[in-house]
């Protein structure tokens, strides 16, 4: 929920290719293999025996014999569900949009023009976290004028808030990483105007701080229940909540389509940053040639 | 140049530093009114709602309400289960982020960042599902457990207790801990290592004088991080008790959700008020052990 390191952690792929050796030789001069492996199968066996016994669960027949794929395949056609995960995209959607279009030209524009403000920037925008969610929609649900509150865009504002603490650690950890005021400088000196420099030169170049904002953020839209249970609006998990009083297989298949649905997401957008790294390798390596 | 002609030299600079400081003030525009309007002013009105009656004046009544009783108790049992669920999965996560880096298998290592980013980000109704079909009443451990003729749910255990809570919560705790630590972990120099058992050092000598006072900082941080997430936490608890243990969390989505004493609408606020203020100085605290951090690793 307040993965500041997480955002770091997104980028190990990047690092771990570029510098292999100073990544292999951190761990003691003797390895001792045994306390490895116990840590590593009791952390292994608490976070996949529930997984296992979720898939257990949903697969099992009510009578308790035999197995069989029925909560699977009535998920689609449950009340609500396509309008439930339909909500939770969009406001996905929506929520990275005004994240992006609000956070990237923030960001750029203080680490180019303001640098000495990006301290303040640091703590600012770690202040949501001070503030739960659950607090936050009592004076959102107070403050808020009825034409905001009557639709569900509030929560994508909402949201923009609960992710801005990531969504700038990544926006900044990506900006630190390239030579923004060179690079800026270069495209202006072109004739290049501040939209196309923006758009064109850093954009591209912050792609994997861009990736880790994203996913932070779509993993939080699609996973928030506090919020959109309090403005009663009808998101996935507040769905599978209400649904779980019907029928807890199907709520349990659900909840497991979420968890891998989350996990295809994040292994997808890391598998489009390994690529990227790849061809550029090989790029220098052509050039080289 | 600045004795022989004061008013050129001195004028310029200040004026220019004026002009820049309003353009700068310029692009952080849409930033400040985009937090002032969706952070600070619903905050504020937490803030103010705290000190207001229901019929308007100003009163202390819901502070007072809000620090006794039932809710003194929720704060109480909310700080409890955060001390517990940030210092037990955030030792926990050292050790298991330790396990994982110092194995020089790289596929593992990719495999468990991408899982903690998945388990962090993993919580509330799900969750409690998942768990429900572990250590429910007839969850699979509690029927291995029973077969093995010990059926926890026969010795005091539920699901739906404190203690279940916390072993639930542990679940997206300790990722997060093996994220936040992970990186502390790398920056830890093989140098200093090396140099240290260059000059006789075994590895007592190294953690106890080198690699813990450098780490320290950061696994402190990861806990008042963790501390602060699980104080905040509202769907996991929500959903696995339907609001039956007393978290101040709760309370404030009960009073949200309508269950509210004539007179008390506004003490859902103090709560509010109460919890911004405990996880303000927890954030407090969180960013002067980030500063000691940063002075070694980067």
């Amino acid at each position: 929920m307040v993965a500041l390191g997480e955002v770091d952690a997104l980028f190990d792929v990047e690092e771990f290719i570029e510098q292999p050796q100073r990544r292999f030789s951190g761990a003691g001069l003797r390895s001792v293999a045994w306390w490895r492996g116990i840590v590593l199968f009791c952390a292994g066996a608490f976070f996949l025996v529930p997984i296992y016994a979720a898939l257990r669960f949903s697969l099992e027949k009510p009578s308790g014999t035999g197995f069989t794929l029925s909560a699977y395949t009535a998920i689609p056609s449950q009340a609500g569900f396509t309008a439930a995960l339909w909500l939770s995209l969009q406001l996905a959607a929506a929520t990275t949009v005004i994240m992006l279009v609000l956070m990237v030209p923030t960001s750029v524009y203080v680490h180019l023009r303001l640098p000495e403000l990006r301290r303040f920037f640091d703590s600012i925008t770690i202040v949501p976290i001070v503030i739960p969610p659950i607090v936050l929609i009592i004076g959102v649900l107070q403050v808020a004028p009825t034409f905001l509150k009557s639709t569900p865009y509030l929560l994508a504002l909402e949201y923009g808030i609960l992710a801005m603490p990531f969504v700038y650690r990544s926006l900044d950890a990506g900006l630190r990483a390239i030579d923004l005021k060179t690079l800026v400088e270069a495209s202006r000196s072109l004739g290049g105007r501040w939209g196309s420099t923006l758009w064109r030169v850093v954009v591209p170049n912050l792609r994997s701080g861009l990736l880790s904002a994203v996913v932070l953020t779509v993993a939080l839209v699609l996973g928030e229940f506090t919020m959109a249970s309090l403005d009663l609006f009808q998101t996935l998990p507040v769905w599978i909540y209400n649904f779980a009083q019907d029928d807890g297989s199907v709520s349990t298949a659900v909840s497991l389509l979420a968890l891998v649905l989350t996990w295809v997401v994040l292994m997808a957008i890391s598998a489009i940053d390994l690529r990227r790294i790849q061809r550029t390798a090989k790029t220098r390596k052509d050039a080289r040639s | 140049m600045s004795t022989a002609s004061p008013e050129l030299s001195a004028q310029p600079p200040p004026r220019r530093r004026v002009r820049s400081a309003l353009a700068g003030a310029v692009g952080l525009i849409p930033f400040t009114i985009y937090m002032a309007l969706f952070l600070v002013v619903p905050a504020v009105a937490v803030v103010l709602g705290a000190f207001r009656s229901p019929s308007g004046g100003w009163t202390w009544n819901n502070i007072s309400v809000a620090t006794h009783g039932v809710y003194a108790h929720g704060f109480v049992m909310s700080i409890e289960l955060s001390l517990l669920t940030s210092i037990v999965p955030g030792v926990l996560g050292v050790i298991v982020a330790y396990a994982v880096f110092t194995s020089r298998r790289g596929p593992l290592r990719r495999v468990v960042s991408t899982a903690s980013g998945v388990f962090a980000q993993f919580g509330g109704v799900p969750l409690a599902f998942l768990f429900i079909a572990t250590l429910g009443t007839t969850g699979l451990v509690t029927r291995w457990m029973s077969t093995l003729g010990f059926d926890p749910w026969d010795h005091g255990f539920s699901l739906y207790t404190f203690f279940g809570v916390a072993i639930v919560y542990t679940y997206f705790q300790l990722p997060l801990m093996v994220l936040v630590i992970t990186p502390a972990l790398e920056g830890l120099r093989p140098m200093w290592r090396e140099a240290a058992s260059g000059l006789g050092a075994n590895s007592w000598h190294y953690w106890r004088y080198i690699g813990g006072p450098v780490i320290f900082p950061s696994i402190l941080g990861g806990i008042l991080l963790l501390f602060g997430s699980a104080l905040s936490a509202y769907a996991t608890a929500e959903a696995l008790t339907s609001g039956s243990i007393p978290l101040t969390s709760i309370q404030i989505g009960s009073f949200l959700n309508g269950n509210v004493i004539a007179g008390e609408q506004n003490v859902g606020k103090a709560l509010g008020l109460g919890l911004i203020v405990v996880a303000g100085i927890v954030m407090f605290f969180y960013s002067q052990v980030q500063k000691r951090a940063s002075r070694w690793l980067r």
